[in-house]
């Protein structure tokens, strides 16, 4: 059993978990998964890595409640316990595996949106533990909803908030919010990293493929076991068939084709889900982010 | 009960069209009076050839001898001394392909119905509670084993019986390998016999961790060097599916056996009472002809569908067992056999609609020894499908390979490891089953369990 250490409210009901896992923690890595399985009768819930304490032997996860299966996570209580927590999943972010001084040449973007916040958290922390200066976009459709500001602000060198109705920052979404940077205050990036929902990682990596800048994305489609056995989670990335489990989760965004995995994210959405996703963001879902099940 | 010594038993069997809704077992297995009756049937020879046929060499005679005399406590610990795995072994090998197929008796009839003997032993132990006894003294040595299918609870089983302090990891959430997420209910029921055998492993005192992926949690170097392991043992599958390449694969609705079937077995997809989606589709099309493809037709079967097997070749090709095939027919399975896919139809939303086909003929035989599958030009046609299961055979998992330095791998990425004492390339290091084999049958994986546990024996023992 897996215990919950902490719990916490983060907004736009997503929450933020500490669980109890001292062989995860001991080896997982900015950008691998792990996979929570609630109960005997729960299904196994792909989520991101967030943030790890190795000395506490903790892992932190975040997630969103959409579906039925998160909607029963977040009703879990500290001193509660999870049934199974496996991982470390996946491959590491290919940024941490290259050397320190090629890494310091760098000049590296981070784009995040929505729950994929969470992810992107650890490897900017990461990157300022190794004294790699990063800038980051946060990008939401409004202030409310936007999670680990403050976090965030701590490790990233420069942190820019978009946000749609500009309620908040710079009004616009995270492309928009690039080609400022980019185009008016003529910030040159050497890399950039996107995670979020499915459509949002899209338009990030058409935008920077005209840019010229190489880009990262991390995918988190529908997957059973995580460990390369099912398949369900296979992409096309360029001429090759992938496993985002075990050869990503995080690919070269200029050769993912999004279109079909958006498609394949909508394999098992049910009509009740489509409703409980379309009262909750009304005509801003997009689907298929990967983090929601929608 | 009066016996024609030519003619074995009858077993009962669930009726097809009953069991074509339900995943009850199909096979009822004996009861203690037929199984007395078919063991007498046995000539219990001197040289007994059927020993010969087993992977793990069970004496044969000797438990059916017991049975014979209405001992089955003694037949099962008979059994008991070459596998841990009996009520399994009785009801997946390929009898009729090993030790039955060597029996004596079957020269002239049936040969004597070594399997389900087996079953009804290991049965009638489970449910008279008898158990196999743990090792009188521990060595004190401690053995890895990674992975918890059939090669991982033999090895581990064989070990504990010597007084090894044996730990298994296991990556899932659930002890068995394959005997769990990939071989369905009807077949081999869950709780009644995969779980009790691996309660009957741990009742030897073997430790499993579930939730454990050695190669990414743990290396295989941390468990030697750190966690103070003598000699590490993987039996890690072939878990990688395989797919034709063909257009249209990634269709919504196209799916590797390998996941159909982990989410009906393992996810319990079938059982409304569990969270796990399943998609069951109006008319299936699995391609491919061996075990598994029988194991995800009967199962799409089972929640509904229409289900045809697409097979390259004809059926006397087919690469599964006669038994599976024969079941198939019976309950209802439509074989397009000498049929390949070449493209998969979507409508605009990614679904399957269809799959276009072109008939085979059978040409000269290939490196394989079977007639190559040759295309008939201009024979194309759409079989009208919602869902297509892609059962193509497996490759091995990386994870544990990619991860250990000094481990050598063949062209096919398989582990390579001695066959008579599992010892691979590394130092401490032994491998066994589909790992090294790629996708075999669950007593072969036994087999090398077993070679791999009297291996590390020999050398943790100089």
């Amino acid at each position: 059993m897996f215990k919950i250490m902490k719990k916490e409210y983060l907004a736009n009901n997503i929450w933020l978990m500490d669980i109890e896992a001292p062989r995860v923690a001991k080896s997982c890595q900015p950008g691998q998964f792990v996979i929570v399985k609630m109960n005997e009768k729960g299904e196994r819930i792909p989520l991101t890595v967030c943030d790890y304490d190795r000395e506490k032997g903790t892992v932190t996860i975040v997630f969103q409640t959409v579906g039925a299966s998160t909607q029963e996570m977040a009703e879990y209580e500290e001193g509660e316990s999870f049934m199974d927590f496996v991982g470390p999943l996946g491959c590491p972010s290919e940024l941490i595996g290259m050397p320190l001084e090629d890494l310091k040449k760098e000049s590296i973007l981070f784009v995040c949106g929505g729950v994929g916040t969470a992810p992107v958290y650890p490897q900017v922390k990461w990157m300022k533990e190794h004294g790699i200066a990063v800038d980051v976009i946060i990008g939401a459709r409004t202030k409310d909803i936007l999670i680990l500001e403050e976090p965030m602000r701590k490790v990233a060198e420069n942190l820019y908030i978009a946000t749609d109705d500009g309620s908040y920052g710079f009004k616009g979404n995270g492309c928009d919010q690039i080609n400022e940077l980019v185009k008016n205050q003529g910030k040159k990036y050497t890399r950039v990293v996107a995670i979020g929902p499915m459509i949002m990682m899209k338009f990030v990596a058409m935008l920077t493929k005209e840019l010229q800048i190489p880009t990262i994305v991390s995918m988190n489609p529908i997957m059973v076991d995580g460990t390369g056995m099912c398949g369900a989670c296979r992409l096309q990335v360029g001429d090759e068939i992938k496993f985002a489990c075990v050869d990503g989760p995080e690919f070269d965004g200029h050769l993912v084709d999004f279109d079909q995995a958006m498609l394949r994210q909508r394999m098992y959405k049910t009509e009740e889900g489509r409703a409980v996703l379309r009262r909750q963001e009304g005509d801003t879902h997009h689907g298929g982010c990967g983090n929601c099940n929608g | 009960m009066e016996v024609d010594v030519l003619k074995r038993v009858p077993v009962r069997e669930q009726d097809p069209k009953v069991r074509a809704a339900n995943f009850e077992e199909v096979c009822l297995g004996y009861d203690k009076e037929e199984a007395m009756a078919e063991a007498s049937r046995c000539l219990k020879c001197k040289n007994p050839q059927c020993v010969k046929g087993c992977p793990v060499n069970i004496d044969i005679p000797g438990f059916i001898k017991e049975v014979e005399a209405g001992d089955i406590e003694a037949a099962y610990h008979v059994i008991g001394k070459y596998s841990a795995l009996p009520a399994v072994c009785g009801r997946v090998c390929p009898q009729e392909s090993q030790c039955e197929a060597k029996c004596v008796r079957g020269i002239k009839g049936d040969a004597v119905s070594i399997g389900k003997l087996e079953r009804f032993v290991a049965d009638t132990a489970r449910e008279e509670g008898i158990q196999p006894a743990p090792a009188a003294t521990q060595n004190g040595k401690k053995v890895a084993v990674i992975g918890s299918g059939p090669a991982g609870l033999t090895c581990a089983g064989d070990l504990a019986k010597l007084g090894y302090d044996v730990t298994i990891f296991e990556a899932l959430h659930k002890a068995g390998g394959v005997l769990s997420y990939g071989i369905p209910e009807f077949r081999l029921p869950k709780t009644k016999v995969v779980d009790q055998e691996v309660e009957n492993v741990k009742a030897l005192g073997v430790k499993i961790e579930t939730n454990v992926v050695i190669g990414k949690a743990n290396t295989i170097d941390e468990l030697l060097n750190e966690e103070g392991f003598d000699a590490v043992f993987i039996g890690s599958g072939a878990g990688l599916p395989r797919f034709m390449g063909i257009p249209g694969e990634n269709a919504n609705g196209v799916f590797s056996a390998n996941e159909y079937l982990t989410r009906s077995n393992l996810m319990k997809a079938f059982d409304d009472n569990y969270d796990t989606p399943i998609v069951a589709g109006k008319k299936v099309a699995v391609v491919g002809g061996g075990n598994v493809a029988m194991d995800a037709a009967r199962t799409a079967l089972r929640l509904g569908a229409e289900v045809h097997i697409v097979y390259r070749r004809s059926e006397q090709e087919l690469p599964a067992r006669v038994e599976e095939v024969h079941h198939a027919k019976e309950e209802g399975i439509i074989f397009d056999l000498l049929t390949n896919p070449t493209q998969i139809f979507t409508d605009d939303d990614g679904n399957v609609t269809g799959m276009e086909c072109i008939r085979m003929e059978l040409g000269e035989p290939d490196e394989s020894g079977r007639r190559r599958p040759v295309e008939k030009a201009g024979s194309e046609f759409t079989l009208d499908v919602d869902t297509v299961i892609m059962s193509l055979g497996t490759s091995p998992n990386p994870l544990i390979s990619s991860t250990t330095e000094g481990l050598a791998v063949n062209k096919r990425k398989c582990i390579v490891a001695e066959e008579e004492n599992g010892q691979t390339s590394k130092a401490k290091v032994y491998a066994g089953g589909d790992a090294v084999t790629g996708a075999a049958t669950v007593i072969l994986a036994m087999g090398a369990g077993k070679a791999a546990a009297k291996g590390i024996h020999e050398f943790l023992s100089k």
